[in-house]
């Protein structure tokens, strides 16, 4: 129920959301959403006179993402937090944390990925439900 | 320069605005929801307010009839409140005093033969 | 003699946080200076990072209400607010009228209680400890009327999906309006001391500018961007009761601390003037309605926070937990202003200029 989608590969990136920021549009944040093993979707959520316009990139996991903050500044934070919690590569973030924003420095986990934590004991993500404590 | 002056000076005159908490309490609002108790008379074991409870702090065997809660895990929300059929559950108006030591809440019942027709949770 | 010119401009990295008597959450910045002139500055966070979008995989939807509501304490009726209504729009769940204005008037209470405690803070940043406490005296009275109609102070929990849990009495109504009176009287009592005292100008006046282009630029949002000269408010979207409620967003022209501190202080009059609006208008009826089934698909929902734009996306797939759910804060937003409006500053205003953009960490952590 998202208006508004565009979808967007790793080439075309950098060019629609340049034409983005041309045509008046403001940076609102970035959405990671992991579909599978392999494959992650980031949106791009941009917004102008409350009219939200978002863009569908989908990306392998191993490979690297285009950085956007060249464009947007203010999408530097997000993409930071992005590799922290799915394990995502953003190249050619200007101020590139390394996956320290959340996390200690030698930090493996990619918290928000269910695969990877959960494909050894069961392969479902609903079955992990009862077994976490918090 | 001295806008704040005639706050101070109406300060001076008016009753403080802070408590001496631990000696002095307020009387609580009608309906505050404070510390959660269950009337185990009434209580029939369901287990309807452990699966409501947003921060897991109840738990509920059937079987043995036990009713056990992790007070400070509690988070006050009252959804347990609510959604208890038999209005067994209820809070108190204040809230629970702190402690230094872990505290844990078993309420045991007597166990009821099953009947046929009970109302499954 | 050389030696001597070369040390003073010799740029020297100040770590500011993230314990400071300033700061009421932890933030870390690593603040370039030359001389007492601040160059550049970088953010660290990491501090209170909880994981609490991860929580969606061992809490059901109506559970996670309830852990939204704690990933900020002073907005955590905003942040339910925001969440049921993504949940509703997926789940096709018509509100009923009396619970939209009831979710108005509670909103609209947190934000009041917020920004005054935002402008204690704010006087506390620079050393002003007496409007800090009347601040936080007036506040006072807004938990009180928190904790008798909803049963607690902060974390109110009245949201459930489909509506409201509590319902305001005629009488309650009646004292929530003599209440206001007076926290407004108290409120504009403390205007000039706050906005013509000769050192509070001092201190305020053209600190951290940003300017309204750069503001737009870098997506900030809320009271920073409409001190800015934006007028941008979230409430413009009508989602609750807004859109039949009567109000302009505050906007100064000022771009600076200054401006910030009357946008907030501005807003909470305003706020004052809509639960005014929403106690009259309130229609009477059902404050909520059964729910049945589970949310599927993937929605946006925005509101207005004190801070700003509040932006959830979540999406479902028809069983009881779901899928990713997204929280952006507003400070996550408001983060990248410092960028602009530090740089160029002295060292002894960052406190200021960092409490003007009201941070809430663990907001933007989660």
């Amino acid at each position: 129920m998202l208006e508004n989608v565009v979808s967007v590969s790793p080439d075309t990136l950098a060019g629609e959301i340049a034409k983005t920021k041309y045509e008046g549009f403001r940076f609102v944040t970035m959405t990671c959403v992991e579909l599978d093993a392999d494959t992650a979707e980031v949106i791009y959520h941009f917004d102008r006179d409350f009219t939200l316009k978002n863009f569908r990139l989908k990306a392998a996991k191993n490979a690297d993402i285009p950085s956007i903050s060249h464009i947007f500044m203010a999408a530097f934070l997000a993409e930071n937090e992005i590799q922290d919690m799915f394990h995502l590569k953003f190249k050619g973030l200007i101020i590139d944390f390394n996956r320290t924003l959340y996390f200690d420095d030698n930090a493996q986990t990619a918290p928000l990925c269910r695969y990877t934590v959960s494909q050894i004991k069961s392969p479902e993500p609903e079955s992990i439900q009862n077994s976490g404590d918090v | 320069m001295f806008k704040m002056t005639p706050t101070i000076l109406k300060n001076f005159l008016t009753e403080k605005a802070t408590r001496l908490y631990p000696f002095e309490i307020r009387e609580p609002y009608a309906h505050v929801r404070g510390e959660l108790v269950n009337n185990s008379e009434t209580c029939n074991f369901c287990g309807i307010c452990a699966a409501k409870c947003p921060s897991q702090c109840i738990k509920v065997d059937k079987k043995s009839a036990t009713w056990e809660c992790e007070p400070f895990e509690c988070v006050y929300c009252g959804i347990c409140v609510d959604a208890c059929p038999q209005e067994s559950l209820s809070q108190k108006e204040l809230y629970r005093k702190p402690s230094a030591e872990r505290q844990h809440i078993i309420i045991k019942g007597e166990i009821r033969p099953e009947k046929p027709d009970a109302p499954v949770a | 003699m050389q030696e001597a010119i070369q040390k003073t401009v010799q740029r020297t990295t100040i770590p500011f946080g993230p314990q400071h008597p300033v700061l009421p959450e932890p933030v870390h910045l690593k603040i370039t200076v030359e001389d007492e002139i601040i160059k550049e500055v970088v953010p660290a966070l990491g501090f209170v990072h909880r994981g609490l979008e991860k929580l969606i995989d061992i809490r059901d939807f109506h559970q996670m209400i309830q852990v939204v509501e704690r990933v900020c304490g002073i907005c955590s009726m905003i942040h339910a607010m925001c969440y049921v209504h993504g949940i509703e729009e997926l789940m096709k769940i018509e509100v009923p009228p009396r619970a939209k204005y009831l979710r108005v008037i509670w909103s609209e209470l947190h934000r009041i209680h917020s920004h005054l405690l935002w402008l204690g803070l704010f006087a506390d940043s620079f050393g002003f400890e007496s409007v800090f406490m009347q601040f936080w005296r007036i506040r006072e009275k807004i938990l009180n009327i928190d904790e008798a109609t909803t049963g607690n102070r902060i974390i109110v929990s009245v949201n459930v999906v489909g509506g409201v849990r509590k319902d305001l009495s005629q009488d309650q109504m009646r004292w929530i309006l003599d209440e206001l009176d007076q926290i407004e009287q108290m409120t504009t009592q403390l205007e000039s001391t706050l906005f013509e005292d000769y050192t509070v100008k001092k201190r305020t006046i053209g600190k951290g500018l940003l300017p309204s282009r750069q503001a737009v630029e870098l997506g900030i949002v809320g009271p920073t961007l409409r001190a800015s000269g934006v007028a941008q408010d979230m409430r413009q979207l009508g989602y609750a009761a807004f859109k039949e409620l009567d109000f302009e967003p505050v906007t100064e022209n000022n771009c600076d601390c200054w401006a910030r501190c009357r946008v907030r202080y501005r807003e909470v009059l305003q706020s004052i003037d809509l639960i005014r609006q929403a106690i009259s208008k309130i229609p009477a009826g059902e404050i909520n309605v059964k729910v049945k089934g589970r949310p599927q698909g993937e929605v946006i929902t925005r509101v207005e926070q004190p801070r700003g734009e509040l932006l959830y996306y979540i999406k479902a797939n028809g069983s009881k937990n779901l899928d990713r759910l997204r929280i952006r804060t507003p400070t996550f937003a408001n983060i990248p202003a410092l960028f602009t409006m530090l740089p160029g500053m002295w060292l002894s205003d960052v406190p200021v200029i960092v409490l003007s953009i009201d941070p809430c960490i663990s907001c933007t952590e989660r």
